[in-house]
């Protein structure tokens, strides 16, 4: 009898991230506050996933006074709850079968739900038809890029099949990518032009394929994680002539479409610049579009709900999206009334309008004041530079690290920028993310942190950033 | 039959439409001009968009999919999913002709084809939705109508939650309070046999666990390929799992003569013949059983335990039917306690991951999508990969977790809500157990079906005879006889069911999945129909003279001119 320990090639090349080094090492220090510790903080503030309500944002009350109302149905009957919440419950219980929320739902979601969300891209695309057939909820946007990934992903074929990603970009989705089998192929955003797309990046990074894998499709993120650019039209038309010359399946992130900060900057959906640019690419490019209830003004991520749209799919290829959707039963419940309430709000004239005004008005504000204030104090600080966030969860500043610096983090077998971040949290108590984990220019580092969070959370956290830096940059001269 | 023929036809159609974007603009104008339209309203049916796009297209111009039947990943292509199958898809289009008015030989679709508990009208369990909504909502902690052992529960579970909601990010394994809450209540359940709260991992509903640990566990190419043990019949996440991982499966049979129990020499047979060509390294086994509703004796479990400690097999302990069964002389003995009952050499070694669910048991909270995984004897660093694996979904849904965490934890005697939770938890179970007993008993009482008894889980499995001439027929339909059967049984009674064949069966027997889920009254009338269909089925199929196609061929024609 011998433990096994040969495992799936695939998922042992997802690469292994710092990541765990360090929330293991801010949970123990939480911990040790809690026991009394003594150290220059009280607490920590953790700003290093995309997660509102964690960073001291507030859920909004109408979209959790409806998802108690559906999880305890008897509010309905009583007047605890506005009239418009109790409405909305009953209506959404009455989409589910058995009437609550404790049953399965199609595989692709709760049907009036799906449309919906199928109403709400049509609207937000200024009329561009969507279909709800075409739609599919799941357990979060992760969830259903994966299974997208893994209908394209051909691991049998050879060269393997190859996806272009961003660098930076997202880590999680890198990971699942290798862990399908899949070939990460980056390709770099302008760190100068304030992480721009630039198509002739797209054209070297397809370039460095040759000979090591089969690119079958081009993942964006935009607006952009972790470089917080938000994408024109012009640049957007430019992917999608790209996608069409080479051939690629076009994979958009827009989880943080609700998140638009510049003032210059719009957010426009692939889909929409698709339709706009007329048959034959808007009759072509299969294009798979992503969104959550996670980001945006909810910040729902614990419910798990998003969804994939996909345009321009081959229809015998949508039967096996079908059954692979299946295997997972259907997304949370909660996920997709959650996703519904975010997608349609409180209209004026509903009872509950008022407060969710103030409500989302206020996160607003507090977003406009974070990135503001996140962009001028990093700025001024010695040793940091930081690009313009136009939209997005997050500000992604660079470090000028000192030789020094660099050195120790060799010593002690850390990325410079992990180095980085674990300084910081173990001096400020500050848990960021570095920028190791999301890919950047060989030779630059930076690190990551939410800016959805509260007033008082940024606010603390720029003064301790402030502090630390000044003293990490004396430390290091 | 050749309403069948028609089905068959058209399930090669994906009931999709393609979503060429001017394509419909151009539909969309039609439409317009039209007024509405039932398929426009539904915007499921395939209303010849795929005609319309070759026409307006020039050919010449178009440009070939990226992704497309050949492109398309082969190992995606061999998933089957028989539980949201054809089958279930076609019940959905008739329950969508009832409403929209169109005759049918029955009044309503009667679903049984899905272990769903709420659905057919079973009530949640007051007390999993008071703490889930006072976590949701915790300005309720203030209602007088809440019990306090609700709002203690809520309390200490959005503590462990990253800014007090249930919205944030929980870690990937799961809420720490909760895990630790489910340890708890495996030492409890497994009588002191200890379990460590590290070794606890939330999942997204029990299947997510189950396919992670697959996943994990497939590597190799050729004879050293994994190999996965799987029962025969089985549920069809396992088959469709292993096809999308292009892991081997490895089919033992379980004993239908002998209530489907399983037989360790068939274990063996089926492990010497496989280790030919593949490396078996996974044994999964469901207890109780789905679809076969079997619970393994202590003595068995003992015997596979035995069995995969000397060929070094991963255990797969699907145990999400733990709370459901129903015989008086069978009893559910986790394999865990048994593996810690075997002695510390088995204990220490034998790597076991067992599963659970909130949807399943007196619950069925199918839509939180929560559940657990207990990993035990893991190599450490397997671990770490394991860890990473899960990450790459972030982490399963907090309400889910919150739901798992009332169900380890249910009101003790002293707390306020004791008497009703008790009360409700009882009501479900005993419900159950009648309907075991009434299905199996209906079901025997009827020429040519034989059921075994349904011991535990929620389904019967009866075998059907399915005479000569409609085996043929299905044959020459490219169809299972025992699909052919229920999908008759779906047309002509509204009664959905699954057909064996997509859980797998000894060859030449037939089978299909129902549930025993529906209310008594309503599980009777479903019974009796099965009844008279069957006797129907079997005299149309013994008829000497087979039909003159050409009425068929009219009929067919009549079909198609139905709406869908």
């Amino acid at each position: 009898m011998s433990l096994q320990q040969e495992i799936n090639p695939n998922v042992r090349n997802m690469k292994n991230l710092g990541y765990a080094i360090l929330a293991s090492r801010a949970s123990q220090i939480k911990e040790e506050l809690r026991q009394g510790a003594r150290k220059p903080y009280k607490e920590v503030i953790d700003v290093s996933f995309g997660d509102p309500h964690s960073a001291g944002v507030k859920p909004l009350s109408f979209v959790r006074q409806v998802l108690a109302a559906c999880i305890y149905p008897q509010l309905v009957n009583r007047d605890t709850l506005p009239v418009d919440v109790r409405q909305r419950a009953q209506k959404l219980l009455g989409r589910c079968a058995g009437g609550g929320v404790g049953t399965y739902t199609n595989t692709a979601g709760i049907p009036e739900i799906v449309q919906g969300i199928s109403e709400f891209i049509t609207r937000r695309d200024g009329g561009t038809p969507s279909y709800p057939e075409n739609i599919y909820i799941s357990a979060g946007s992760q969830w259903a890029l994966s299974n997208i990934v893994s209908v394209l992903v051909n691991s049998q074929g050879s060269p393997r099949s190859g996806v272009l990603t961003p660098v930076p970009g997202y880590f999680l989705t890198n990971m699942a990518m290798t862990g399908l089998g899949a070939a990460v192929v980056p390709y770099y955003l302008s760190e100068e032009q304030g992480w721009e797309l630039q198509v002739e990046k797209l054209h070297q990074a397809l370039e460095s394929a040759k000979g090591v894998c089969d690119p079958v499709a081009l993942y964006v993120i935009n607006p952009g994680n972790p470089g917080g650019h938000v994408q024109s039209r012009k640049s957007m038309q430019e992917v999608i002539q790209f996608v069409s010359e080479k051939r690629l399946f076009l994979l958009a992130d827009e989880v943080y479409q609700d998140c638009v900060y510049g003032e210059k900057s719009e957010f426009v959906s692939y889909k929409r610049v698709l339709a706009e640019m007329g048959p034959p690419l808007s009759d072509t490019v299969e294009l798979a579009s992503f969104h959550s209830a996670s980001k945006g003004f909810t910040g729902e991520c614990g419910l798990r709900g998003g969804y994939v749209e996909l345009v321009n799919l081959d229809p015998d290829v949508l039967k096996y999206i079908y059954k692979l959707f299946s295997k997972d039963s259907c997304a949370p419940v909660l996920g997709q009334i959650a996703l519904d309430l975010m997608l349609n709000p409180p209209q004026p004239g509903d009872p509950s309008y008022p407060l969710y005004e103030v409500e989302t008005q206020n996160i607003r504000t507090t977003l406009m004041h974070n990135v503001k204030r996140a962009f001028e104090v990093l700025n001024s600080l010695p040793g940091i530079s930081c690009q313009p966030v136009d939209g997005g969860a997050f500000i992604f500043p660079r470090l000028h690290l000192p030789p020094k610096a660099i050195q120790k983090a060799k010593e002690v077998g850390m990325q410079p920028d992990t180095f980085y971040c674990m300084r910081l949290l173990e001096d400020a108590g500050v848990f960021t993310t570095p920028g190791c984990h999301y890919g950047q220019e060989e030779g630059t580092y930076h690190i990551r942190c939410v800016i959805m969070s509260s007033m008082e959370n940024m606010e603390e956290l720029l003064r301790r950033l402030t502090h630390f830096q000044t003293q990490f940059m004396k430390d290091f001269a | 039959m050749h309403r069948l023929k028609h089905l068959v036809h058209r399930s090669r159609h994906v009931p999709l439409r393609t979503t060429s974007l001017s394509s419909y603009l151009w539909q969309h104008a039609r439409f317009k001009t039209q007024g509405p339209n039932v398929t426009e309203q539904y915007g499921l049916k395939r209303f010849s968009t795929a005609e319309a796009t070759v026409e307006t297209r020039d050919p010449a111009r178009m440009r070939e999919k990226t992704l497309t039947m050949a492109t398309l990943n082969p190992q995606v292509k061999a998933v089957e999913y028989a539980v949201r199958g054809p089958i279930v898809i076609k019940a959905g289009d008739i329950e969508r002709r009832l409403q929209q008015g169109v005759k049918q030989p029955f009044t309503e679709v009667i679903k049984a084809n899905i272990g769903d508990a709420h659905a057919m009208g079973q009530q949640p369990i007051t007390f999993v939705r008071q703490v889930v909504a006072l976590c949701c909502f915790p300005e309720l902690m203030d209602s007088p109508a809440f019990p306090d052992d609700a709002k203690q529960r809520a309390r200490r579970i959005l503590q462990d939650c990253g800014g007090h909601s249930l919205g944030s990010y929980s870690a990937s394994q799961g809420v720490e309070c909760v895990r630790q809450d489910i340890a708890d209540y495996i030492t409890q359940r497994d009588q002191g046999v200890p379990s460590d709260w590290n070794n606890i991992y939330l999942t997204t509903g029990a299947s997510d666990g189950i396919m992670s640990i697959l996943k994990l566990l497939v590597s190799g190419q050729g004879h050293s390929r994994t190999g996965v043990m799987i029962p025969i019949p089985q549920y069809p996440l396992y088959s469709a799992t292993i096809s999308e991982l292009e892991a081997v499966p490895i089919h033992y049979y379980l004993d239908e003569a002998n209530c489907w129990a399983l037989d360790i020499e068939e274990l063996q047979r089926a492990y010497l013949t496989a280790k030919q060509h593949c490396q078996p390294r996974v044994l999964c086994i469901i207890n109780p059983g789905n679809p076969t509703g079997q619970v393994q004796s202590k003595k068995c479990i003992e015997e596979v335990l035995h069995f995969a400690y000397e060929e070094n097999l991963f255990v797969m302990a699907d145990e999400v039917y733990q709370d459901n069964v129903y015989s008086s002389d069978c009893h559910f003995h986790s394999f865990k306690k048994v593996l810690y009952e075997m002695g510390p050499e088995y204990f220490n070694n034998v790597e076991l991951a067992s599963f659970h669910s909130t949807s399943k048991g007196y619950t069925g909270e199918c839509g939180f999508r929560g559940g657990y995984m207990e990993v035990l004897n893991m190599d450490p660093q397997v671990n770490a990969q394991l860890v990473k694996l899960l990450s790459v979904r972030l982490c399963p849904p907090v309400s889910g977790q919150a739901a798992m965490d009332v169900i380890v934890n249910p009101p003790k005697a002293h707390e306020p809500s004791y008497a009703q939770f008790t009360k409700e938890k009882s009501s479900v179970l005993d419900a159950l157990a009648h309907k075991a007993k009434l299905t199996e008993e209906i079901l025997n009482s009827v020429p040519g079906i034989k059921c075994n008894p349904v011991q535990g889980a929620m389904y019967a499995f009866p075998q059907i005879f399915i005479p000569p001439r409609a085996i043929q027929e299905a044959q020459s339909l490219s169809m299972a006889p025992d699909m052919l059967y229920c999908l008759k049984l779906l047309e002509e009674t509204g009664i959905c069911v699954v057909p064996g064949s997509g859980f797998g069966q000894r060859e030449g027997t037939y089978h299909f999945r129902m549930t025993i889920l529906p209310s008594p009254e309503k599980l009777k009338v479903l019974l009796e129909k099965v009844k008279e269909f069957h006797l129907r089925f079997l005299e149309e199929y013994s008829q000497q003279e087979p039909q003159i196609t050409g009425i068929s061929q009219e009929q067919h024609r009549e079909m198609s001119k139905q709406p869908d």
